[in-house]
């Protein structure tokens, strides 16, 4: 009999222990980045016509040159790519190298966008059908990675940059220098 | 004006379910008899100011009223009023609205239609709803009030999430909530009788039918919303175990077993503990899962704004409902009677295992549910899926069919065993067929499907054993409801067993005018075409598919965009054939001009809803058996004492 009275208290047992879980789970700091799988890797191999005439296009080749650079995932049809493009310019003034994926443009749009919003690149490649922004683990517009001298994936951020993500960012490029 | 009236409503019904508890608490205690009947007329009046509050809601969506931040952020002028209508509870605010809504209405039911309850007993448990209603609308007032003014008034709203407008929209989540917040009604029972402690097949009776009710409500609510997820998501997948979904299951598995307990608990007077238990956590599943759901604690990854004071509110909700009834039962049911016992083969003990094997369900959704939160707080990210869900729960699943065929057979406090062979036998022998052919003409199929397409023929034939030798037209209903809903179950099962043995998925890159095979049918591509609807604009795909030499039939999936918000939905296009459908989505264009093309054979996948259309139908029989059988037994008392 005695047992029996201890089942009875068994339920409120097991939801006080729910809600201490749940309650840290709501308060515990969650980190909700998500992570690239190809952090760490090297960057696969792709080259890519130019975007705009006159201006170098972008290849795997360009971006194992000793030097860590940022490449940046975008389009001019993203309007939080112009939310971001401030902040590229910020990051370009610093002498921060930065390279444009253009994903599904058109010329004319482009030179419109760069001309709009500012144009921090130094080249800019045209990935007409998204394949090489697959290939490097970028599923949406803006992301932008870091990538070191040897051509490895240290960083990966996922849209738009932000004054608050600047320092991150920065520190990403310092790290992979 | 319309707003302002809708909050002061929602205020109002608030202040009553104050005052509804405060009466009801007062009349229950020594002198205060003269205030019984001052219970009812107030939680009606709290049901009726809630909905009309619900209504005035509705109304500010019809309009398309912007000055009302919630039309604003969730309408937009241009979309059909079918989805301005609905849209009121496709988002945060609306659908709680809709939450306690239905609460209230269904205190101010009990209100109005309970009579076979004892008095205390339903005054309790009306003081029970309205504290749990108090609850809800603190929460909504504070933490989420729809009826927020925004200014300046913008010239547009910003429209309904595009995988929201469907008619699925307009009478799957209402349904769902009637049975989700509509088991409220048990906890409230559950706790009435515990403070009365009235707990006897009297209160049993009383329950069953609301129990009933809740339960059909939620059967059709997640059928209805596995259907739709089928239709509009376009990954063509009926069930995806993903926490929202969880939500509504552990719910229902809990009413399943409380259906049945209270049936033991109505007929035997047995399961009394186990059943009052039940009752509280029926509730309590509905409560939680809409504390996962909505303080997006663990749909963290997906981009909903998620208001961290939302969750707290709910989670101290949470702990205030389910700890204090918890510690009421914990104080009060040791007093409660001893049922009568029963032997080891008897309906009791096919019930018991039936209530064991729902629990241990239940018990392993919600920890699957919940495991990332655990491991979360050991500092690890993960997700549980399928994979997990169907290996532990699928096998339980299959036994607790199994019993389910065996237990109507059996006679209630004590059978025979040697007997019970007997009446199994035809069943055992129908599923050993079925499997012997599987085995010999089907190709090789996972052993969970194998086992299923096995169980569920012996199953539908035990279903049917209820009816054997009876006068058909001289069976109660309830007796029909049993077996019409456990025949549900057979052929549900059966149709996710045959689409998970026999699906036959193509993936292709066609050019217009190129043939496609998909699994016995053969496709044409013929092209594709842009259509323009009332607030989206598509590209539609046109595809001629046959089955050998029968006859052709079209099929048009589209790749839509809809104006505001801006988003790309899939449409897929489905036919509807006796053993199966076909289903096609379209994706995008290759550089090529080559178009991805996603094909699905299904066969025989339209069971699995409508076996559950046959379970709430089965559940609705039986409430409809229940109440005509307690009318006439009302009558036959009446007649007696006249």
């Amino acid at each position: 009999m005695k047992t029996l009275r201890l089942v009875l208290w068994v339920p409120l047992i097991a939801f006080l222990v729910f809600l201490g879980v749940v309650a840290f789970g709501l308060y515990a700091p969650s980190d909700r980045q998500i992570r690239s799988g190809l952090i760490g890797r090297s960057i696969p191999d792709f080259d890519l016509a130019p975007a705009m005439p006159g201006r170098p296009g972008l290849s795997s080749a360009n971006l194992r040159v000793g030097q860590p650079h940022l490449v940046n995932v975008f389009a001019s049809w993203c309007l939080p790519c112009r939310v971001e493009a401030p902040q590229l310019e910020a990051l370009a003034r610093r002498g921060i190298p930065i390279d444009g994926i253009a994903v599904r443009d058109r010329q004319q749009d482009l030179a419109q966008f760069l001309t709009n919003y500012g144009d921090p690149f130094r080249a800019i490649g045209a990935d007409v059908d998204r394949r090489v922004q697959m290939e490097i683990g970028s599923a949406g517009v803006p992301e932008t990675f870091v990538i070191d001298g040897r051509g490895v994936i240290r960083h990966q951020h996922i849209g738009a940059i932000t004054e608050g993500d600047m320092a991150t960012i920065v520190a990403a490029y310092e790290a992979a220098r | 004006m319309i707003a302002e009236a809708g909050l002061a409503l929602l205020w109002l019904a608030a202040a009553l379910s104050l005052l509804q508890l405060i009466l009801g608490w007062a009349a229950l205690r020594p002198g205060g008899e003269g205030l019984l009947r001052l219970v009812r007329p107030v939680a009606v009046a709290q049901g009726l100011l809630a909905a009309l509050a619900f209504l005035a809601l509705i109304w500010l969506f019809l309009r398309t009223d912007l000055s009302v931040k919630l039309v604003a952020a969730n309408s937009h002028s241009m979309k059909p009023w079918l989805y301005k209508f609905a849209g009121a509870w496709g988002n945060h605010e609306g659908s709680m609205l809709l939450w306690v809504t239905v609460l209230a209405v269904a205190g101010a039911a009990v209100a109005l239609f309970e009579r076979r309850l004892r008095q205390d007993t339903l005054i309790a448990t009306l003081a029970a709803q309205a504290a749990i209603g108090l609850g809800f609308y603190a929460f909504l007032l504070f933490a989420s009030n729809p009826f927020t003014r925004l200014s300046p008034v913008p010239v547009e709203g910003n429209g309904l999430n595009p995988l929201l407008q469907d008619p699925g929209l307009a009478f799957h989540p209402p349904t769902l909530y009637f049975g989700y917040v509509g088991i409220s009604i048990a906890f409230s029972f559950a706790v009435g009788a515990l403070i009365t402690r009235d707990v006897g097949p009297a209160f049993a009776r009383a329950m069953r039918p609301w129990v009933l009710a809740a339960w059909i409500f939620l059967t059709l609510g997640i059928t209805a919303g596995s259907y739709w997820a089928y239709y509009e998501l376009g990954w063509g997948g009926w069930w995806f175990w993903d926490p929202v979904e969880n939500a509504s299951l552990m719910p229902w598995l809990a009413a399943t077993a409380l259906l049945h307990s209270v049936t033991v608990l109505a007929t035997r007077a047995g399961l009394r503990a186990w059943t009052i238990m039940l009752a509280v956590v029926a509730f309590s599943m509905s409560m939680i899962g809409t504390f996962l759901v909505r303080s997006g604690i663990l749909t963290s990854v997906h981009a909903f704004a998620v208001d961290p004071l939302r969750g707290a509110f709910i989670l101290a909700l949470l702990a205030f409902y389910i700890g204090g009834a918890l510690l009421l039962f914990g104080l009060r049911v040791r007093h409660v009677k001893e049922g009568s016992t029963f032997e080891i083969v008897s309906r009791e003990a096919a019930l018991v295992v039936n209530n064991l094997l729902l629990s241990v369900i239940l018990g392993l959704v919600f920890v699957g549910t919940l495991y990332p939160l655990v491991t979360q707080a050991f500092g690890q990210e993960i997700s549980v899926g399928p994979p997990y869900f169907n290996a532990v729960a699928g096998p339980i699943a299959l036994i607790l069919v199994a019993v389910m065929a065996i237990g109507p057979m059996l006679r209630w406090r004590r059978d025979r065993a040697r007997e019970l062979g007997g009446r199994i036998a035809v069943p055992v022998l129908i599923s050993a067929a079925a499997l012997l052919a599987l085995v010999i003409l089907a190709p090789p199929i996972g052993i969970l499907p194998l086992l299923g397409l096995t169980v569920a023929p012996g199953v539908a034939a035990a279903s049917i054993a209820p009816l054997w030798r009876r006068n058909l037209r001289r069976t109660p209903f309830f007796i029909w409801g049993m077996v019409i809903a456990h025949l549900g179950i057979a052929v549900s099962l059966a149709g996710m067993a045959s689409e998970s043995a026999f699906i036959t998925e193509t993936l292709v890159a066609a050019s217009p005018g190129e043939m496609v095979t998909a699994g016995p049918f053969s496709v044409r591509f013929k092209g594709v075409t842009p259509v323009v609807g009332p607030n989206w604009t598509a590209v539609e795909a046109d595809l001629e598919a046959r089955r050998g030499t029968g006859a052709a039939f079209a099929l048009r999936p589209q790749a839509r965009l809809f104006s505001s918000p801006p988003t790309p939905t899939s449409e897929a296009a489905i036919r509807t054939l006796w053993d199966g459908q076909l289903y096609v989505s379209l994706g995008a264009e290759d550089t090529a001009g080559r178009w991805q093309l996603r094909l699905w054979w299904k066969p025989f996948v339209t069971l699995i809803w409508f076996g559950g259309g046959m379970i709430a139908f089965g559940g609705f029989l039986s409430l409809i058996g229940r109440l005509r059988r307690e009318r006439r037994g009302r009558h036959e008392e009446e007649e007696a004492t006249a």
